[in-house]
């Protein structure tokens, strides 16, 4: 397992221009509208990726407060038209007030996704050895779509990206969300899949990689799921930190920008939603936060989930840096996978 | 240039255009309509035909290019390393084969 780096962000002048490119292409990307919420609640976790853009570790300290969270579900109650809660890390489920907030979105009437990592539910937490294996009834009881990494189908890949023993864990804990009926055929508890390279290539095609996925863990593990996502790798933090190490970055990014695809960019998931950070500031993705580029109004006023204005959050300019051609290229890529 | 096969040329495999653009945009135009399309076989068979293709002609270039249209078109490793195990065997085939060739010889050079 790769030691944890923390990386200060520092975001040098750029040869390639995002902003540029969607002029050239003649795009405009306003914001659309405001369906999720999507929160960060810690960036603590019991794993460490190689790819992980949130740098998430088993000694991140950071939390979104009582306060922040009391706040986001302000917000969920006041705007019915904010019909989605999206809660990620980190492994959102060590946040000491998981439960409550997912109970408070679900009692609100709001369809709650939890991006859950699966191997939280064998190793606890890492800091307080709090067991976690209630999840998977926890879930079903709250009618959660549980959202969760599985980079392959097979253990190779999968351990070289999340770490040793990763596969092993993610696909018993796979067996006990399919026991409380997520993924099952007639069931309404939905599971899906996040697949990402574990490298610098684009994902394959979305629909082709789901059958692989399906066929091959029904086949040697038993076990079902409902939709894969795929997600293209985004050149920041930890994954950048590889790709310069490795002496791929460049490369990387050439192939994001030779691969752009204006289609993939009127997807882009940050036209539809926001993204909280621990310390309650909004950010237009969950990559812009772990840049820590602030959402801003039309007058560059920094917004925060603590004096939320609904219009004003609405007329932003989303936005953008030289890490959104992870989401236009090819087949794009969001949180809900491909776009394109 | 210190050494043949720079991974940094093959970038420049358009270059081939150069003296001779009409030829070269000719076969980039079948390469791409071949490789880059899902028609009878799919994409990643193809990707798959083609690594073992640029191994069975030792070509770098391709391979490096191939090993990543593998992945990108969601080939396992045990898939592109069986593809590679095939051009082997067909080049060992192709060997012992031809000692058909060396046992009809050695039946007339035995009177």
């Amino acid at each position: 397992m790769s030691p944890v780096v923390r990386l200060k962000i520092a975001i040098p002048p750029s040869k390639y221009d995002f902003e540029a490119q969607l002029r050239r292409n003649g795009i405009d990307l306003p914001p659309l509208g405001i369906d999720t919420l999507q929160v960060n609640v810690t960036k603590l976790c019991n794993q460490v990726c190689r790819h992980c853009h949130v740098d998430a570790s088993p000694d991140r300290k950071e939390m979104l407060s009582p306060e922040g969270i009391a706040k986001c579900l302000e917000v969920l109650e006041r705007h019915p038209q904010i019909a989605k809660l999206d809660i990620t890390g980190g492994a959102p489920e060590l946040h000491p007030g998981f439960d409550a907030f997912v109970e408070k979105a679900v009692a609100l009437g709001k369809h709650v996704m939890v991006r859950h990592n699966l191997t939280v539910q064998l190793d606890g937490n890492p800091q307080t050895k709090e067991n976690k294996e209630y999840l998977p009834e926890f879930f079903a009881r709250n009618r959660v779509e549980v959202i969760s990494s599985l980079p392959y189908y097979q253990e190779y890949f999968t351990d070289a990206q999340r770490g040793s023993g990763v596969f092993r864990k993610s696909m018993e804990a796979m067996r006990r969300l399919n026991a409380e009926g997520y993924g099952v055929q007639g069931s309404d508890l939905m599971l899906n899949l996040v697949y990402n390279p574990v490298g610098p290539y684009l994902p394959a095609a979305q629909a082709g990689l789901e059958a692989d996925y399906k066929r091959e863990l029904k086949d040697k593990f038993g076990l079902v799921f409902n939709s894969l996502y795929t997600i293209t790798n985004m050149p920041i933090n930890r994954f950048k930190l590889h790709l310069d190490k490795s002496g791929q970055f460049e490369a990387y990014m050439e192939k994001l920008l030779a691969a752009f695809n204006p289609a993939a960019a009127a997807d882009v998931m940050c036209r539809s939603l926001i993204s909280v950070g621990h310390d309650g500031r909004i950010y237009d993705c969950d990559f812009n936060q772990m840049l820590e580029m602030d959402a801003v109004d039309a007058k560059r006023k920094k917004l925060s989930i603590f004096d939320f204005d609904f219009g004003r959050t609405l007329q932003r300019p989303i936005q953008f840096g030289d890490h959104c051609f992870g989401c236009t290229a090819g087949a794009g890529s969001s949180c809900g996978g491909a776009t394109a | 240039m210190s050494n043949y096969y720079e991974s940094e040329d093959l970038k420049k495999f358009g270059d081939i255009g150069q003296h001779a653009k009409a030829l070269a945009d000719d076969f980039f135009r079948y390469y791409g309509n071949v490789t880059g399309t899902d028609g009878a076989l799919s994409k990643r068979e193809k990707a798959l035909i083609a690594l073992a293709v640029s191994h069975a002609q030792k070509c770098p270039y391709c391979i490096d290019a191939y090993t990543t249209q593998c992945l990108e078109t969601g080939a396992n490793p045990e898939q592109m390393m069986e593809a590679v195990h095939v051009a082997a065997v067909m080049q060992a085939g192709i060997t012992l084969v031809h000692s058909v060739q060396m046992q009809n010889h050695l039946k007339k050079m035995v009177l």
